[in-house]
């Protein structure tokens, strides 16, 4: 051995790392089967990650311990503090401070522009699209609308909602079902599983209007599948289809903000909606796994 | 005799002006440092994988310095003027060529590149920060992939860019925040794509840059590592490096065991 200095930087062998992998592993595996093992693993992960950080601050000094080694000049102590500030030092930290204060000056308003614009403002705000007349929605069966939801956007804010009339509910209220397009597994354009009636096309307004015969909706990129109230039926999605809040003014339906649902009970009319705030495809409202989403992002609870 | 004082005289002519540069910057020292270098006499081809995906950078920067000379990031105007680049504007349908395939190159190229090293045992120590940096520009070349395939704007971009940005969004507690602010909002709209652009040419090709000149640094710095075969480098003494200096700890208490 010519050279100690080659073997300084391997660790002390040790079994902790092992195990606190296994706990990681674990944990992950747990995501994806069961919480318990979530929860074992979590609890194996904290043990040896706990005694591998031990380990790392206590057995070094002491295999390193030599001679001499206490006799190296120590950090300051308090009683150094103590000790007024020379001149040297305060010019240098005030530099520093300056120098700090300017660079902030600079990077914060940038920093604040890039992100901010996103969570505020014209990047949430609301829209409302107005479908046309609701006589235009033949009772019991699928339309395909696809809509600027906000004209000033132009293109880039074209929506395809699916509507259904369900009459009235046994309150006597207009009933209609309103399914975002959007898969909620990543987001791709689902589509109706039946026959178009392209000759009953309509164009209202610049809204337009398919009637379909849709049993089922199926998402193209992942094979999700949903039955013909959204509920999710086969692949990957991890909650049933979005929805539109939906409002009829003067004899228009008009469609508000979006909403997840988590599941839907019933049919038509009569649906039991589990409606919560909107979520990103792929992210679960109901369930354990919504505790990792545990923030709604500015926009999306409709305040 | 004439002859070869002649040749002095030319010879000094010639080289007066690297001299001096050299004297007032240190310049020149510093491109030999950097160029002309001892390396294990047994490396092969595969040494030159890091080189050749440097060599794709290059040629992404520059194709992508003169694209965006025509092409323009407006959600109205962005797909015809990409299709203005490809079928009229001379050597358009070239450079997006070689812009669009090359992308790929460089990623192959930058896996190729980490296999060895990884093969190689090279990213051993002294040389574990410059594999920490080859991540993190293989993580910075994926983003100029992802932001870079939304900007053509056609069906094709945009789909696939829904799905990434979804795909960001599932990552657990900052997931969502993450994707909103890619979006630009609560959906993409019409901010989305110049925010991805100006992320694509400016911000990530900078922290490339930033990361490639660390790279090399440490290459020159720590050398190139023989193959794990080589029969001359096993058991050599290692050079002094002076790479202790700058210790903060003392290393004699090591030294001393």
């Amino acid at each position: 051995m010519s050279d100690e200095r080659d073997t300084h930087q391997v660790p002390t062998p040790s079994l902790w790392p092992i195990g606190f992998a296994i706990g990681v592993a674990c944990v992950l595996v747990g995501l994806v089967v069961s919480v318990p093992v979530l929860v074992v693993g979590a609890l194996i992960a904290l043990v040896f990650g706990f005694l591998w950080v031990r380990d790392l601050f206590t057995t070094r000094p002491v295999s390193s311990a030599e001679p001499g080694i206490d006799e190296r000049p120590r950090a300051a102590t308090v009683a150094d503090l103590d000790a007024p500030v020379d001149r040297a030092t305060f010019l240098s930290l005030s530099t520093i401070g300056v120098g700090a204060l300017i660079g902030a000056g600079i990077t914060l308003p940038p920093l604040g522009f890039a992100v901010l614009p996103s969570f505020d403002g014209e990047g949430i705000q609301e829209s409302h699209a107005n479908l046309g007349p609701i006589t235009n929605f033949p009772e019991g069966q699928y339309v395909i609308a696809t809509f600027l939801e906000n004209p000033d956007q132009g293109e880039v804010s074209r929506r395809t909602a699916f509507i259904r009339n369900n009459g009235l509910t046994n309150d006597g209220v207009p009933s209609f079902t309103t399914i975002y397009s959007r898969c909620v597994h990543l987001g791709c354009p689902v589509q109706p599983n039946g026959p178009i009636d392209e000759e009953a096309k309509k164009d209202v307004n610049g809204v337009e209007l398919r009637p379909v015969l849709a049993a089922s909706f199926g998402c193209p990129c992942h094979g999700g599948l949903y039955n013909s109230e959204g509920n999710r039926q086969a692949g990957p999605p991890v909650r049933s289809l979005d929805r539109f809040e939906f409002s009829i003014v003067n004899g228009d339906l008009v469609l508000g903000r979006t909403f997840s649902v988590a599941n839907v009970e019933g049919t038509g009319a009569s649906a039991r909606i589990a409606k919560y705030y909107k979520a990103y495809p792929g992210v679960h409202v109901d369930g354990v796994e919504r505790f990792l989403y545990p923030i709604p992002t500015p926009g999306s609870t409709g305040n | 005799m004439a002859k070869t004082a002649r040749r002095k005289q030319l010879e000094s002519a010639a080289l007066y002006p690297l001299d001096w540069v050299e004297e007032r910057s240190g310049l020149v020292g510093y491109t030999k440092w950097f160029l002309f270098r001892k390396v294990p006499h047994d490396i092969s081809w595969a040494q030159t994988l890091g080189a050749a995906a440097l060599t794709a950078f290059l040629s992404q920067a520059i194709t992508g310095v003169v694209l965006a000379m025509y092409y323009k990031p407006d959600p109205d105007k962005a797909y015809d003027s990409v299709v203005n680049i490809t079928q009229d504007v001379t050597l358009g349908w070239l450079v997006r060529g070689m812009h669009k395939w090359g992308a790929s190159v460089f990623i192959i190229l930058l896996f190729f590149h980490m296999a060895r090293t990884f093969l190689f045992g090279a990213y051993k120590y002294p040389r574990e920060l410059n594999w920490v940096i080859g991540v993190l520009l293989l993580v910075s070349g994926m983003l100029e992939g992802f932001t870079g395939y939304l900007l053509p704007w056609d069906q094709t971009a945009y789909w696939a860019t829904v799905v990434g940005i979804n795909l960001n969004a599932t990552a657990p507690f900052v997931g969502p925040f993450l994707a909103q602010f890619l979006q630009g909002g609560l959906n993409i709209g019409p901010d989305t794509l110049p925010k991805f652009y100006a992320l694509h040419m400016l911000l990530i090709p900078g922290l490339i840059f930033a990361l490639i000149g660390l790279h090399l640094y440490l290459v020159v710095r720590l050398g190139v590592t023989s193959p794990p075969w080589s029969k001359t480098a096993a058991g050599r003494e290692r050079e002094e490096t002076g790479a202790r200096e700058g210790l903060i700890r003392d290393p004699a208490v090591e030294g001393e065991s």
